[in-house]
């Protein structure tokens, strides 16, 4: 796409001016990590501001106790998993240990762009207990609520669906209440407010005192988010802005809404880098029990984070970029990945990785 | 009953020699092949070019293209690459047990097809059936050999100040395939499987200082650039505003998530040339079918040695490294 240069040297020009000091600003979601390694969108920031990934790469943040549980499912003999590519690769507790490993010694897996392409997959071989791992924020549940809704309608009984899925707002919560915690200002995730509504990151001001731009995912809107940020660190002014009035409301998609309330609740969840967070995780209702694959395999895992050396969860909450980890480029590359974030294409590692500036 | 390929085919007996004589032998006679000999006598040159390419594509069939012609242009462009004129390939048939004959008629035909518009001839072959499966479908090995016409082309060559042109859109193959196996976006993009001996002899006959040529297939044209720079003193600088993609094929990327950078060309050449031939070579490409939108892309440099860095259309810079692992759609 043509961008304005004039328009993105003008943003630049004003961010200079505005910048009342060195910031912390954190990306919540992966695809905002993306397309700014991507855009090479930080080499062209002034030097006092620093980009953190937060924890909004949905792969980074599952824990590798829940993986390990994963991997073991994959060896069942009926059992046929399907999931979206990135979790392919993820390594559980044993380094190169993962899905796309299973697959070669004989797991039955297939990578899916919808939930409701598993549904028809399960309805193709009623011999096969299909399971869909559900990955995701609020902006992929709503897709996996339709699988488990379309199932249900059409008695795919032989499908099931591993939620994972989680919600922004606790880890925001956790993240900020946290020891250690150096942001000035969030870049929210455009993806989820667009379901949520804007109004859902407006506790970030009100209860916080944080600055909250909501933020599209070209590099100029990413940009435009930037600058509204410094602007509002140099007025002493939070609050929350929509910069990305194009696809986000003020309340978002009651539809989708409807749907995640028909479907889920809240549950406590595990994270990568932040542990058990209360509320966390959405599982499905007692009405759709039927449907959940962590009672249909009775699936159990240990509820405490598992030691590792990789550092990913210190990169998703801000503590350290992902040069900072020992494993980073050493161990731990795309090719071999220790780490989640290294894993998936959203990850911070893997963005950093592959699309260093130059 | 619709026929199939049974174990019997693969047998050696009757049933196999039926698949040569009645469907292979027809379809590419020659007298090197017609000999039906273990191999082929062919006429020499003094320098041959040698490649061979196994190709277990899936689906089979997909828009733009299907195995057959993939198997005849891979080789041929392989050949054509290193500076030689293509003439003759073996095609080795792996079948799975099950396959309908219909299908594999089709891919023969293809092959057929193919073959004669690049100017090759099937002059060897094989062809193994291994039980339902044990195989998709069908795999398909080809090797060629091809007379070398202009020797010397090599990336060790390259110069700073060196243009880099690439002879089309990139990434058409790689998301055409992509979206024919998830069964989205069917009729909107294409396989740009194409034989490039034509293109190559008109980029070398115009006497340019061509420096290398190659295909960039699987890991894309960021995988095959920085084959030619790995480990040297030179790097190469992309512009990403002058790289042609079609906005089918942008759109797909964004949709799965994957790069258009890394993503597998069938029917396009990267050439390295001379700064000073550049639009010599670029008329040239644009003369032929496989080249209309040639463009230059960057230029060799020693700023950035061993490196490939895209100058991005936003403004910034980044490094393209090699493609690790095979593309993977993402989540969201």
């Amino acid at each position: 796409m043509p961008w304005d240069k004039r328009r993105t040297e003008n943003v630049l020009r004003e961010i200079r001016e505005d910048l009342p000091g060195p910031l912390n600003l954190m990306e919540v979601c992966g695809t905002h990590t993306m397309a700014i390694a991507k855009s090479g969108l930080k080499a062209m920031l002034p030097p006092g501001i620093r980009l953190l990934s937060g924890p909004g790469c949905p792969v980074c943040v599952t824990p590798p106790q829940v993986i390990d549980a994963v991997l073991e499912l994959s060896m069942e003999k009926d059992v046929l998993l399907t999931s979206y590519g990135d979790m392919l690769r993820v390594p559980g507790s044993r380094a190169g240990d993962s899905l796309l490993r299973r697959k070669a010694l004989g797991a039955q897996i297939e990578t899916v762009y919808s939930p409701v392409d598993a549904v028809e997959l399960a309805l193709r071989h009623p011999e096969k207990q299909v399971v869909f791992l559900g990955v995701g924020f609020e902006t992929t549940a709503p897709g996996t609520a339709a699988a488990v809704l379309t199932a249900q309608e059409k008695g795919a009984k032989n499908f099931s669906v591993w939620s994972m899925l989680k919600c922004v707002e606790p880890a925001l919560r956790t993240l900020i209440q946290s020891e250690v915690f150096l942001v000035d200002g969030f870049l929210c995730p455009g993806h989820v407010a667009s379901i949520i509504g804007a109004r859902g990151f407006a506790f970030l001001p009100e209860e916080y005192g944080l600055p909250a731009v909501v933020a599209g995912f070209e590099p100029e809107d990413i940009l435009l988010a930037v600058s509204r940020l410094v602007r509002q660190l140099a007025e002493h002014r939070p609050r929350l802005e929509n910069a990305y009035p194009r696809a986000v409301s003020e309340h978002g998609n009651r539809l989708a809404q409807q749907m995640l309330e028909t479907c889920f609740e809240r549950r406590f969840d595990l994270w990568r880098g932040l542990g058990g967070i209360g509320e966390s995780g959405l599982q499905l209702k007692p009405a759709l029990r039927d449907f959940d694959a962590e009672l249909r395999f009775k699936v159990s895992y240990p509820e405490t984070e598992t030691k590792t050396p990789c550092r990913c969860g210190d990169v998703i909450t801000g503590r350290c970029s992902p040069e900072d980890c020992p494993l980073f480029g050493k161990r731990c590359t795309p090719e071999d990945p220790v780490g989640p974030c290294m894993v998936s294409s959203e990850g911070a590692c893997a963005a950093t990785w592959k699309y260093k500036g130059a | 009953m619709e026929e199939i390929i049974t174990l019997d085919y693969g047998s050696g007996g009757r049933k196999t020699a039926r698949l040569i004589e009645k469907l292979l032998v027809p379809a590419f006679s020659n007298p090197a092949l017609d000999s039906l000999g273990d191999g082929a006598i062919i006429e020499g040159a003094e320098r041959l070019a040698f490649s061979t390419d196994s190709f277990v594509v899936d689906p089979i069939f997909f828009p733009g293209g299907d195995i057959g012609k993939l198997a005849v242009c891979g080789t041929v462009n392989d050949l054509a690459v290193c500076g030689a004129a293509p003439k003759y390939l073996s095609l080795a048939l792996i079948l799975e047990e099950g396959l309908p004959m219909r299908e594999l008629e089709t891919v023969v035909a293809s092959i057929q097809k193919a073959a004669e518009s690049a100017g090759v001839q099937i002059v060897t072959g094989d062809t193994k059936v291994v039980e339902k499966g044990r195989g998709d479908k069908l795999y398909i090995n080809t090797a060629g050999i091809g007379f070398v016409k202009y020797p010397g082309l090599s990336p060790r060559s390259i110069r700073a100040g060196d243009a880099v042109i690439v002879s089309g859109t990139v990434g058409d193959h790689g998301t055409a395939v992509m979206l024919a196996r998830s069964g989205m976006m069917e009729g909107e993009l294409c396989s740009d499987c194409a034989a490039l001996n034509g293109l190559c002899e008109a980029v070398l006959s115009t006497g340019a200082a061509v420096r290398v040529l190659r295909d960039p297939t699987r890991g894309g044209v960021a995988t095959t650039l920085n084959e030619f720079i790995e480990g040297g003193e030179l790097g190469i600088i992309l512009d990403e505003e002058k790289i042609p993609v079609r906005p089918q094929v942008q759109a797909a990327c964004d949709m799965l998530g994957l790069d258009p950078l890394y993503c597998a060309n069938e029917g396009k050449l990267l050439a390295v040339v001379d700064a000073s031939d550049a639009e010599c070579v670029l008329a040239a490409m644009r003369e032929t079918d496989a080249g209309r939108d040639a463009a230059v892309i960057g230029k060799v440099s020693a700023e950035t040695p061993g490196r490939l860095v895209l100058q991005t259309a936003f403004g910034g810079r980044r490094i393209l490294q090699k493609l690790t692992g095979a593309q993977l759609p993402r989540i969201c």
